[in-house]
């Protein structure tokens, strides 16, 4: 019964993943992709929990926090690339 | 022995309930028409699935005797996080210039941004 709920809730969590891709890919401007990608790993994020309670295994959980921190990280200098060209702003000297 | 599982199954139907809301968010993402109400569909739907889901898992795993720090630390992270981040992309992209859908009446932010926009050019 468990197990038959979390294949269905997996097959869901595919089309999901599948929808954003589409999205990453025909997306007409970079902040669509952006968007997309930050999804993609929220998703990713969560399959790899359904998994962790369908093998019935607690070791997983660092890689959830991982995704998650990395996935942060990686939507606010993406963002910031495209607002402002530069990811990391020098100090202007003098 | 039964109660046990039927927390377990509660927990379960959790994580399900979390799936279709991520289903739905990402049905949001393929049909609406621009990046504005794309993102107010995919923020709030996204966070609330993974939210539900990664509650689903805490519940799962204390009823097998196991309470993570690690795992609370994930939700409240990605709690914390996930309107933050849309709120920088959609930033991000109306500085930008991407243009508003075509069913869209008016933009007070425009103003403002080009406003802004001369004043630090004449600085």
């Amino acid at each position: 019964m468990i197990q038959t709920i979390l294949i269905y809730s997996l097959v869901f969590l595919s089309f999901a993943i599948f929808a954003t891709i589409y999205r990453l890919i025909k997306g007409p401007t970079a902040p669509d992709r952006v968007q997309a990608l930050d999804a993609l790993g929220i998703n990713l994020l969560s399959g790899v929990a359904i998994f962790s309670v369908l093998l019935r295994s607690t070791g997983f959980f660092e890689v959830i926090l991982l995704i998650g921190i990395l996935s942060f990280i990686g939507t606010i200098a993406f963002a910031r690339y495209i607002e402002r060209g530069v990811v990391i702003e020098r100090k202007q000297s003098d | 022995m039964s109660g046990n599982n039927q927390i377990e199954l509660i927990a379960v139907l959790l994580i399900f309930v979390g799936t279709i809301f991520s289903f739905l968010s990402a049905i949001g993402l393929i049909r609406l028409p621009d990046i504005y109400t794309r993102a107010h569909a995919l923020s709030k739907g996204s966070t609330m699935g993974v939210l539900f889901i990664l509650g689903g898992t805490f519940l799962f795993f204390i009823m097998e005797g196991y309470f993570s720090i690690r795992l609370f630390l994930g939700i409240f992270f990605v709690f914390l996080t996930a309107p933050v981040s849309a709120h920088v992309i959609i930033r991000a992209a109306h500085r930008s210039n991407v243009e508003l859908a075509k069913q869209s009446v008016r933009d007070d932010l425009k103003e403002v941004r080009e406003k802004d926009l001369y004043e630090s050019r004449t600085d």
